[in-house]
């Protein structure tokens, strides 16, 4: 039940933010902030709560929560929530980065404050929804749901070219996303071949002895509307464009956990489904991870735009996390969930940068901005951490999950952990350039700009913490997360033989 | 004939009655007000006398007519449709040229035909319903007789739904001449045992009464009317054409090509696959191109009927399926239907409320709908909704219905149907989407100056209501259908 309160929560308080506007401009915001909060509080007595086991194919799954009700019944479809430790640092992660885009968009919007509000309430709550649904209908519901208020977000708030940028957002998920409902009809008929009634029911759909064939194409469907989201090479190209026109709020939300989603499929569903057809393309898609490393920091390296760069350094990112998954060791996994959040708080703050320096300058052409650390220390400062910590620095998150997925991988193939390595180096390289360029160096004209204020400062305080929290004890994240993975791994068994056995 | 059967056709006997009531009032004393109130306690009453029908399902009166389950549904969904028409057309008409109580007459007449076809199992009675919703309709079209559009649209749609008619009627011949009967029933036990020359008359029979039916469909390659009639006839008739007659034919056909078995013929099943395909990629890609709503929303219904191919050529496939393929393929086209007619009542709902501005011509270009969002947000709300549930995206009953087709081709294992269909919809998303990026345009418009009127403005909210409500819970309907027709 608690589930089910907290997506209600985040849907019923975007339609009073939206209802505020009329009483008042500055309500919505407020509305949110308390919606927010309110969820929050709601999450916080699950962080205490003993598991309980249920039986998933054959292992046995630790869950915090289970809800279900009936809903379409003529088909098996259930209402149907569960919460394990995954789900739970995912959620806690979409209510946080939640907060961060309310603050980096408090004094930003002018232009229908209401709309805005109800649009980001409804994203987190599709979302969070995403994180929580075992039953694969609902999943994709709620898949679906997140979809349109992040088309409107982009939309109406965006920059220059936002026609563009979010038709081909919503062009590429949604049709991705048909692939997936085919794939999933087609399994549950298949099932109800097997089984003799229809369930969407994850649990009773986890661990089918299906058709191999039948199992791979079924399997691709998942892939791909996963792959398009995380997004991995070559179907990384809606990214760009989306971040590089959406306000600051929605590319935070964009980048910080709409990725995460793709991701979290990928663990939850396609490998756990079919582990078979699974292992057959994980050699596949390990590669395109790689070479979404590498692609996409180098690609970061040629931007002029700081936004877009930001975006193909997300690509770069989140191709280690297709490699963890993939590489499905225990330690990938774990690098991978870890990768997920460091990536989330970090790229989220350089967007929330990128944004208040195009809120300031007028651009996001790099080659106009340059020495703004004169004008600008605390921002200056605060950027330097994040990009620091984006290009994989110990002691910080995002080298924590970066450095698992490497060794991991180590183990399974080592010329993909050759070749994604490479990626780091890059990073560096366009990560420190574009630190150079922007907030380094002679200033291009003389300007008089605001730095970050207290409510700026305060928002990236936070995730900076986080992100030291994460790299110099990352324990409780492992042990949050460490029974849901166990489950599931030990569902499938490794899907590789380690490299050095085989020898 | 019995009592029983006697309260079975009841609702159409109360329908004529109350229809030449009208007629008389409209003699005597011209009101428009009391014209559409008789217009709809016509429709309300009727819908009602239905009730009494559903303890005696199945049975048939005269061989013409037959009231199953199937039947009532469809006739429950063309009266609401026809309630909700009436009452946009109020809105549409009430300050227009002097004489408008007839068109309501007709409208009646139309629905009546409706609901005739929908309960036929006969070509006598088939053709009586298709030709008494057809002539109506002409007429309807046409009836603001001042604008060039109107009579282009109407003359196009005379000349060609006469052509189509003419073409069913010549298939009926054909099959009668080999089988000697016009019952769709005794055609199932003829049609198996044919060969040789018998088989060549069925097949030609057949294709061309599909022809005459593709053309009322509008299913490519006989989609060429839609576009022009859709944006030349008012807004509340294209509604009407839309939903109603489109609904009615194929409810219809489906009950012909099935009852007769005249579809288990492999080649024509192959035909249907065709023209789908053709359809959902003409429609969607044709709509690519336009700038006027109703224009955009006419390809979109083209595309839209391809879709609901799938679960025609669904309940065609006998024994390939996996489990329960035939029920559940009527039970797809069902749903799917009734969330096509409530998505299309909305859209063009919405397109007459913004068309009462203007007497001369209805507002189809998309520039009618800038800024649309921030001066009327509760229309731009139900539009964006409706064309959200057109695209087929959750949250919304049209997903649901695309959810059923894709349900249906997955049990008769129609791949390349359903590839289409998802090809289809990612192209429908531009237009659709290009829809509503125009209402969120930040423009000082002249979209502030519609007004929402009382009726249509109901209709239209009752409507969105329902969209939503469907969209979420859809098990109600669901449940209904099942009850009915499985």
């Amino acid at each position: 039940m608690q589930l089910v309160a907290l997506i209600s929560v985040l849907f019923i308080g975007g339609l009073v933010a939206w209802l505020a506007e009329r009483r008042n401009h500055d309500w919505p915001k407020w509305v949110s902030l308390i919606t927010i909060l309110l969820s929050a509080l709601l999450m916080i007595p699950l962080f205490s709560l003993e598991p309980t086991s249920v039986p998933l194919g054959a292992a046995t799954s630790q869950w915090l929560l289970v809800y279900e009700a009936p809903w379409i019944p003529r088909f098996g479809i259930s209402f149907l929530l569960g919460m394990d430790g995954l789900s739970l640092l995912m959620v806690a992660l979409t209510l946080f980065l939640g907060l961060v885009a309310l603050a980096s968009s408090w004094n930003e919007i002018d232009h229908q404050p209401g709309f805005f509000q109800f649009n980001l309430m409804w994203t987190l709550a599709g979302v969070t929804g995403v994180f929580v649904a075992l039953d694969l209908f609902l999943f994709f519901f709620f898949w679906e749901v997140m979809l349109i208020p992040m088309y409107f977000l982009i939309a109406i708030w965006g920059h220059e070219n936002k026609a563009y940028a979010s038709m081909k957002f919503f062009l590429f998920t949604q049709i991705s996303g048909l692939f997936m409902l085919l794939s999933i009809l087609a399994f549950v008929f298949a099932a109800a071949d097997l089984t003799g009634n229809f369930t969407f029911n994850y649990f009773d759909l986890v661990g089918l002895n299906l058709d191999p064939d039948l199992a791979w194409w079924l399997m691709l469907g998942f892939f791909v509307a996963f792959v398009v989201k995380l997004p991995g090479f070559p179907f990384h190209t809606w990214l760009p464009d989306a971040h590089t026109q959406a306000p600051t709020a929605a590319s935070v939300l964009l980048a910080g956990i709409l990725l995460k989603t793709g991701a979290y499929g990928l663990i939850r569903f396609t490998v756990p489904l079919f582990p078979e057809a699974a292992m057959e393309i994980a050699q596949v898609a390990m590669l395109l991870g790689a070479i979404g490393v590498v692609y996409g920091a180098i690609m970061a390296f040629a931007q002029d735009d700081f936004k877009r760069l930001v975006a193909y350094s997300s690509v770069s990112h989140m191709g280690f996390v297709l490699i963890g998954i993939f590489a499905w060791r225990e330690l990938t996994l774990q690098g991978s969930v870890m990768q997920m959040v460091a990536h989330g708080l970090s790229t989220a703050a350089l967007f929330m940068i990128a944004g208040a320096l195009q809120h300031r300058l007028h651009t996001r052409d790099v080659s106009e901005m340059g020495g703004l650390w004169k004008d600008m220390p605390r921002m200056g400062a605060i950027a330097m951490f994040f990009i620091i910590a984006s290009l994989g620095m110990p002691g910080l998150g995002n080298f924590v999950g970066e450095f698992m997925i490497l060794m991991g991988t180590f183990q399974v193939n080592v010329p993909i952990t050759v070749f994604a390595s490479l990626g780091l180096i890059v990073a560096a390289v366009y990560s420190l350039v574009a630190m150079q360029r922007v907030f380094q160096g002679a200033p291009t004209a003389d300007r008089n700009l605001q730095d970050f204020d207290l409510r700026e400062v305060a928002t990236m305080v936070l995730m900076m913490l986080g992100l030291v929290y994460l790299g110099v004890h990352p324990q409780p994240v492992f042990d949050m997360v460490e029974p849901a993975l166990t489950s599931l791994y030990q569902l499938t068994g490794p899907m590789h033989e380690w490299v050095g056995a085989a020898r | 004939m019995s009592d029983q059967q006697l309260v079975a056709i009841l609702p159409h006997i109360l329908l004529s009655a109350l229809i030449l009531i009208q007629m008389m009032v409209i003699a005597f004393a011209r009101n428009l007000v009391t014209t559409v109130v008789i217009s709809i306690i016509a429709l309300v009453l009727t819908g009602l006398a239905f009730i009494p029908v559903h303890s005696l399902i199945p049975i048939v009166v005269t061989p013409l007519i037959v009231l199953d389950g199937y039947a009532i549904f469809y006739s429950g969904l063309i009266l609401m449709s026809a309630t909700a028409v009436t009452l946009m057309a109020y809105d549409y008409f009430k300050d227009r040229e002097e004489r408008q109580d007839e068109f309501f007459m007709l409208l009646l007449l139309a629905t009546l035909g409706a609901l005739i076809l929908v309960c036929s199992s006969h070509f006598a009675s088939l053709i009586l319903g298709l030709e008494l919703l057809g002539v109506s309709l002409y007429t309807m079209i046409s009836y603001p007789r001042k604008g060039l559009l109107t009579l282009e649209a109407a003359l196009k749609y005379l000349i060609l739904s006469g052509v189509s008619s003419t073409f069913i009627l010549f298939g009926a011949a054909l099959i009668y001449a080999i089988s000697g009967s016009l019952g769709f029933a005794e055609l199932a036990t003829i049609g198996s045992a044919e060969n040789g020359t018998g088989e060549l008359f069925l097949t030609a029979g057949s294709a061309l009464i599909f022809g005459g039916i593709m053309f009322k469909l509008s299913l490519t390659p006989f989609h060429m009317w839609t576009p022009d009639v859709y944006e030349g006839a008012p807004a509340p008739v294209t509604a009407f054409v839309a939903t109603v007659s489109k609904g009615a034919i194929f409810a219809i056909s489906l009950r012909l090509f099935t009852s007769s078995g005249l579809i288990e013929t492999s080649s024509i099943l192959t035909g249907l696959s065709i023209v789908a395909i053709l359809s959902m990629l003409a429609g969607n890609l044709l709509a690519l191109k336009q700038d006027n709503v109703k224009r955009i929303l006419a390809y979109s219904s083209i595309a839209h009927l391809g879709y609901l191919m799938v679960a025609f050529i669904a309940a065609g496939m006998v024994g390939g399926g996996m489990v329960g393929g035939k029920v559940l393929a009527f039970e797809a086209s069902s749903y799917f239907l009734f969330a096509y007619f409530i998505t299309t009542l909305g859209a063009f709902g919405v397109v007459t409320i913004v068309s009462l501005r203007d007497h001369e011509k209805d507002a189809g270009d998309i520039s009618n709908y800038e800024g649309l969002f921030w001066h009327r947000p509760l229309l731009a709300i139900m539009f964006t909704l409706t064309l959200l549930s057109l695209a087929g995206i959750p949250l919304t009953v049209g997903f649901i219905g695309k959810f059923y087709i894709f349900t249906a081709g997955v049990t008769t294992t129609l791949w390349l149907l359903l590839l289409t269909v998802i090809a289809g919809s990612g192209i429908g998303l531009f237009y659709y989407l290009r829809i509503i990026f125009a209402m969120t345009k930040r423009t000082d418009a002249s979209v502030s100056e519609i007004e929402i009127p009382l009726a249509g403005g109901c209709a239209v909210a009752a409507i969105s209501a329902a969209m939503l409500l469907f969209g979420i819970y859809p098990a109600p309907v669901i449940n209904l259908i099942n009850n009915l027709i499985a």
